[in-house]
């Protein structure tokens, strides 16, 4: 059995101007100890996709619906209050983008960092602290038996952002949700904290969720990649097969845009348009509007469904389904 | 030649003072520190380095919208520094910010925001002020009709489209872009690029371009610095800077930006630095990086490295020619 298997899950925000579509019908599923990339850009549904998961949004404006989202068994959609209690911060760990706004500014680090221990665990304070302690050196923050008691405006960025994973990780989650944790940082830190994620990674033996709009971070991280479009899922493969071999449109634009995969100095592809209106209903594939293959039958009826076009890749485009534009 | 912009050995330092009545200096941050660097004709030039390193204090400099405390701008042969900036100073040298959302004024259409440098340096006489808004909108991709709109109707890669189009309404010969894609999703990063390099190729633009992206600056830049605590650490042509870095810290810089090559990823060994990077307010004696550096040595730690030529680039490590 997976660790978490979700089945066309559908998150709405209903609001005064109308009915958003963040996220419709994704569904997939990841194994113990694995590491799945989300990618996409901003606005396509990454984080609504994971925040969904655990419930995070408030209701209304949103509106979670689908089959089920299964997590070791219990479904997250249909769970109590009391059950996701219990599975959020214990089993499952979120590492949010901004480390400031998502730390209490007047609490300790410690008082931060012993709360889901003191909660989900029969713990004693003197050995919550111990283990806090212990988590922020595996962290890699030097002289952690001072900094425990500091409070989170005396830590740098990069900091900061492993005062947060200690958190995400002192309850020894299965699963990881990883929301851009490295966006707001310098890269040589940021090479540090996706080094300390792989370390820790070995060390718990959990699976993790990387969202990222970085193909270069999520190349060297994850086994398998899910592309977003328009809160849809348009194509889903290991890898090394994505970057190799890319099939659908977006993912092909999408490495086509990168500076790092062209000749230097080459112009660039870009992607005529902007992404849909996602107040709005959708004819068809969300992509059609800005694809160099689209054509009528794209524009209508049904999202394309997400095919398997060979074991363990799969993408969502009526035409290279059919056979009608060359897989490369 | 003459190059078109050259810095003389700048130095911004920002005093740190305390209490409201009778102020305390403190210290001094030393924001860019004894930076050298000449522009050509035509050339793009990249600056990169981390957060705090100085690279946006220099070209604010550069700009005059921070004072130098010591050291010199020359623009075309013409020490900028010395008078205040005239409005031909200011015509020529103009600057495109981060964030689009904050350089453009949300009360001004974009027709406006694009008239109005026009109108403030009497460039074009008040008759022909619109069909010149129309060709600068024209010359970044912006359709004429939009025009009347104001900023926050367009998309964030629209927006620095315009912003790029008020800089050129002066016909600079310079333009300083701070971190211009740094906000912008990767297919919007391209088409801003893909503009920049027209712009460079068909204006004759001198472009000094500043991003922390190593595969974004490598792209569009002839040559690169890269800075370090307010000091250039190495300097030199863009693929010999990028591809086989000297210094120590372009090393480690270069080895921490990832790449999307899932083998390369998994085969190289990556140089993880130790730490954060110092602040600029005490920076550490001698050379800036060897708190950090594996290759440090005690002399490293009292003597101050100068820009040197090593390996067809400019180098400041006392140890680049043994680390080879």
């Amino acid at each position: 059995m997976p660790l978490l298997d979700v089945s066309e899950l559908r998150t709405r925000f209903h609001t005064r101007s109308g009915v958003f579509r963040a996220v419709e019908n994704v569904s997939f599923t990841l194994e113990r100890g694995a590491t799945l990339g989300l990618v996409g850009e901003s606005g396509s549904g990454k984080s609504v996709t994971c925040a969904s998961l655990l419930r995070l949004l408030p209701s209304p404006p949103a509106r979670i619906e689908g089959n089920y989202a299964r997590f070791d068994g219990l479904d997250l959609l249909r769970a109590t209050d009391a059950e996701l209690r219990a599975i959020r911060g214990k089993r499952i760990g979120m590492i949010f983008q901004d480390p400031m706004t998502s730390l209490n500014p007047y609490l300790r680090i410690s008082e931060q960092l012993i709360e889901p221990l003191l909660i989900h665990e029969k713990i004693s304070r003197r050995d919550a602290l111990a283990r806090a302690l212990a988590m922020l050196e595996s962290v890699g923050i030097n002289d952690a038996a001072r900094r425990l008691h500091a409070y989170p405006h005396e830590f740098s960025g990069g900091m900061r952002q492993r005062v947060m994973i200690a958190m995400a990780l002192i309850a020894r989650p299965e699963l990881l949700i990883a929301d851009e944790p490295t966006t707001a940082l310098d890269v040589t830190v940021q090479a540090q904290i996706l080094e300390l994620i792989k370390k820790l990674q070995r060390e718990l033996g959990m699976a993790v969720i990387f969202i990222s709009h970085d193909l270069g971070v999520v190349s060297g991280l994850c086994d398998r990649v899910m592309v977003m479009y328009a809160g849809r899922i348009v194509e889903t493969a290991d890898v090394r097969t994505l970057f190799r071999s890319p099939q659908h449109p977006y993912t092909r634009a999408l490495q086509r845009s990168i500076p790092a995969l062209q000749a230097k100095g080459a112009e660039l592809y870009t992607l005529p348009g902007l992404p849909p209106d996602l107040s709005k209903p959708i004819d068809g594939c969300a992509f059609a509007e800005r694809c160099e293959f689209a054509t009528a039958a794209c524009r209508t009826g049904e999202s394309p469904a997400l095919l398997a076009s060979a074991p363990g890749h799969a993408h969502a485009c009526l035409r290279l389904q059919a056979g009608e534009i060359l897989n490369r | 030649m003459l190059p078109i912009l050259e810095l003389r050995d700048l130095r911004t330092h920002f005093p740190m003072e305390r209490g409201l009545l009778f102020r305390q200096r403190t210290g001094t941050v030393k924001a860019v520190d004894g930076v050298s660097l000449s522009l050509a004709r035509g050339e793009v030039l990249g600056l990169v380095g981390e957060s705090g390193c100085g690279k946006s204090t220099l070209a604010r400099t550069i700009m005059g919208l921070a004072p130098a405390t010591s050291g010199s701008v020359w623009l075309e042969g013409v020490n900028i520094t010395a008078t205040p900036a005239t409005g031909e100073a200011r015509r020529a040298l103009q600057m495109v910010f981060q964030d689009p959302y904050a350089s453009l004024n949300p009360r001004l259409s974009v027709g406006d925001a694009l008239a109005e440098p026009l109108r403030v340096h009497r460039l074009r006489p008040a008759a022909e002020i619109t069909a010149r808004v129309a060709e600068l909108a024209a010359l970044v991709g912006i359709p004429a009709r939009s025009l009347d709109k104001y900023p926050h109707e367009f998309s964030g890669g629209q927006r620095q489209r315009i912003a790029i189009a008020r800089a050129l309404a002066l016909e600079p010969r310079i333009i300083v872009a701070d971190e211009p894609v740094s906000a912008l999703d990767v297919s919007i990063q391209a088409q801003i690029l893909n503009l920049l390099a027209k712009l460079v190729r068909e204006l004759g633009l001198s472009l000094v371009f500043i991003a922390h992206d190593l595969s974004v600056v490598k792209h569009l830049s002839d040559r690169v610095a890269v800075m370090y605590l307010g000091r250039i650490v190495e300097l030199g042509s863009a693929a010999d800077v990028i591809e086989r870095p000297q210094h120590p810290y372009t090393r480690a810089l270069v080895s921490a930006a990832p790449r999307p090559d899932p083998d390369g990823e998994r085969a190289r060994q990556r140089i993880v630095l130790a730490g954060d990077p110092p602040s600029p307010l005490n920076p550490p004696p001698g050379c800036p990086f060897h708190p950090r550096c594996a290759y440090a040595l005690d002399t490293c730690k009292t003597t101050v490295p100068a820009l040197a030529p090593h390996a067809g680039r400019d180098v400041s490590c006392l140890r680049a020619a043994e680390i080879g």
